[in-house]
């Protein structure tokens, strides 16, 4: 099935003054999926959300977000898109109801279908008990919830969350991505984030962009992504031996189908092209050493995200 | 204070009861956000210490203005304006009515208007209201009309205040044209305290730091209020002509140093009111003995007292629109980033 297209950017620029911070960026996202932009801070990812808004303007390029230009006519795309900033804030003397209510007023959605919407809402990110007290009492983790449910709020077609993650406790995290994850699912919702927290957006993304200094470097499904960067070696095998001798080391590269191997103390990774840990484990016992541990390693985006930086690939 | 707060806005802002039955269709959000700031303005702390003030201020005056009352009706034969003197009377201990307000408005003015904007910055709500389908330049007409409103309502409440009071100390009712002329007052008094609202707000805009904004609005005032009759004191010394300069000279002299004391909008504002309250000031430039030689004493009319005034009226009403103007193109430019 060919998707449709929800936002499409190409050839996107941003300069200040002589700062690149978006440099000729082309990508699409597509209705109904998640889509992850990563980078380290300052890659542009905060940037490039701001000029799908229309907040920012572009210094060159274009783009469509549900088929309309954000640069030319911000508030259309504002009243289809949802956008929960980085440390969003609230008014911390209303409660979270009230907080979502003046939201939806601004919105023009009639008061007696904001009430009911918010109410359903809240109750969606876990705060009805919560829903008449100040913000100033809720804690981050709640407010970010909260932020959830204030885009929500106008049923938009896309969710553009800013590093939804930041600062958030393990489990608050597992919470609110499981909450994106559920929206995406039960209403078609797409998804856009930004993060810098790679393993944490790994579990829910079906594609994610790389972003280095303003430039995409790769794009696509995680597996993907890691098959490109390690087709030579896409296998890692961590043993850990005693003792690692040269002989064992030198026996252990000899395998066809290993490429390299970096050792660490008793620790050796590994890198082959065919999964032979059986092998392996075959060289290390016959050469009299004790195995105590190996396994092998699927590339995470940890490792793909660090391959970019120290590789330059 | 603050308990009945979400209640109260709760219930302002599921059911309008103006449209009633219109209700259906939802409100249009400028006025959504005039009324949140509203509500916000009137339950905060800051606004309960600016009336508590401006009471004392009130009941501070007429107490001023009563003792000294018997003299300046006895001094004043030729009017009949004595109600008017509730505002302008003193017996030298206090400053009159007039005075107050010339001093503390500027101080509401800044007080409603230094965090207007950078308050919402650094809660992070900023960000969030830009992300609706608003147009950007409804948040600081909002914050604008929003924190007028509330000094609209404030100095009217303080006139009528001072005229109900003044009522039952005097006894004497005010004339029409006395309620005319304090009417003419109250809105001097609020274009007056919407300049300073005005340059707090921009202020609120460039810095970043409530503080450091609170901070210039009240440089700004205390410049205007205390050093700058010193600063024109000393170019008037450095310039003034000989004394045997013609008439011609010395009058052309004098006009030139009051132009420059109208730069500071308070020399305006106390021109304006005095002008408005003291109905025998005929005019506010020099005057010269044969000028003056076959005047009638006697009071000028509404019209006239206002035509005098009017170019007072016209340069505070342009400051405000001047500075707001400047505001808003300082906002529209700004770059959005949450929090910074």
């Amino acid at each position: 099935m060919i998707k449709e297209n929800i936002i499409e950017i190409s050839g996107l620029t941003k300069q200040y003054g002589q700062l690149t911070a978006v440099d000729h960026l082309t990508l699409s996202v597509q209705r109904g999926e998640i889509f992850g932009l990563l980078g380290p801070n300052g890659a542009g990812k905060t940037t490039t959300i701001l000029m799908l808004l229309g907040l920012s303007e572009p210094t060159a390029g274009k783009i469509k977000v549900c088929g309309i230009d954000p640069a030319f006519q911000p508030f259309l795309v504002k009243e289809k898109v949802g956008y929960l900033p980085d440390e969003v804030g609230f008014y911390e003397n209303l409660s979270g109801l009230d907080n979502l209510l003046y939201t939806a007023a601004l919105n023009r959605i009639e008061a007696s279908v904001a009430e009911e919407r918010a109410r359903h809402l809240l109750e969606q990110v876990g705060l009805t008990s919560k829903a008449h007290d100040k913000v100033q009492t809720y804690s981050r983790g709640m407010k970010q919830r909260l932020g959830l449910a204030d885009i929500l709020i106008k049923e938009p077609e896309v969710i553009i969350l800013d590093e939804p993650t930041n600062g958030i406790d393990p489990e608050g995290v597992r919470e609110l991505l499981a909450l994106i994850k559920e929206l995406n699912r039960e209403k078609g919702m797409t998804v856009l984030l930004s993060s810098h927290h790679l393993y944490q957006v790994q579990q829910i993304c079906d594609r994610v962009g790389l972003f280095v200094e303003g430039k995409l470097i790769a794009a696509g499904p995680i597996k993907e992504l890691a098959f490109e960067l390690f087709k030579n070696d896409p296998i890692l095998l961590e043993v850990e031996v005693e003792p690692a001798s040269a002989q064992l080391i030198a026996a252990i590269e000899a395998n066809e189908h290993v490429t390299r191997v970096e050792q660490n103390r008793e620790r050796l990774s590994i890198f082959c092209r065919q999964p032979v840990a059986a092998e392996i484990a075959t060289t290390i016992v016959n050469h009299g050493a004790r195995l105590f541990h190996l396994s092998q390693h699927d590339y995470g985006l940890d490792e793909i995200y660090h391959r970019y930086f120290e590789g330059g690939m | 204070m603050a308990a009945f707060l979400p209640e109260k806005i709760s219930i302002l802002f599921r059911r309008s009861p103006l449209t009633g039955e219109k209700a259906s269709r939802a409100k249009h959000p400028f006025w959504v956000m005039v009324r949140k700031e509203v509500m916000d303005h009137i339950n905060s702390w800051r606004f309960m210490i600016l009336l508590g003030l401006m009471l004392l201020t009130t009941i501070a005056s007429l107490y001023t203005a009563m003792s000294s009352l018997q003299r300046a009706i006895a001094e004043d034969t030729a009017t009949s304006f004595v109600f008017l003197k509730l505002f302008t009377a003193t017996d030298g201990s206090l400053p009159p009515f007039i005075t107050f307000v010339s001093l503390l408005g500027p101080l509401i003015g800044i007080a409603l208007g230094f965090d207007a904007i950078n308050s919402e910055r650094s809660r992070g709500t900023l960000s969030r209201l830009l992300a609706q389908p608003i147009p950007r330049d409804y948040i600081i007409n909002a914050k604008f009309v929003a924190s007028l409103l509330v000094i609209t309502f404030m100095m009217i409440i303080l006139g009528l205040l001072m005229m109900g009071m003044g009522i039952l100390t005097t006894g004497i009712p005010p004339t029409p044209e006395e309620f005319w002329r304090v009417f003419f007052f109250l809105l001097v008094s609020i274009v007056y305290i919407g300049v300073w609202l005005n340059l707090a707000i921009m202020f609120s805009i460039k810095f970043k730091q409530a503080a450091t904004s609170a901070l210039s609005g009240l440089a700004v005032w205390l410049f205007f209020s205390l050093f700058f009759t010193m600063i024109v004191n000393i170019i008037v010394e450095s310039t003034a002509p000989s004394h045997v300069a013609d008439i011609n000279e010395l009058i052309s002299y004098q006009g030139f140093v009051q132009n420059l004391l109208r730069i500071s909008p308070s020399q305006l504002f106390s021109e304006a009111t005095t002008t408005l309250l003291v109905p025998t000031i005929r005019t506010l430039g020099p005057i010269t003995l044969e000028q003056a030689s076959f005047a009638i004493a006697g009071p000028l009319p509404l019209g006239q007292s206002l035509l005098l005034v009017w170019p007072q009226l016209t340069c505070l009403a342009a400051a405000a629109f001047i500075i707001f103007g400047i505001s808003y193109v300082l906002f529209m430019k700004q770059e959005v980033r949450s929090r910074s």
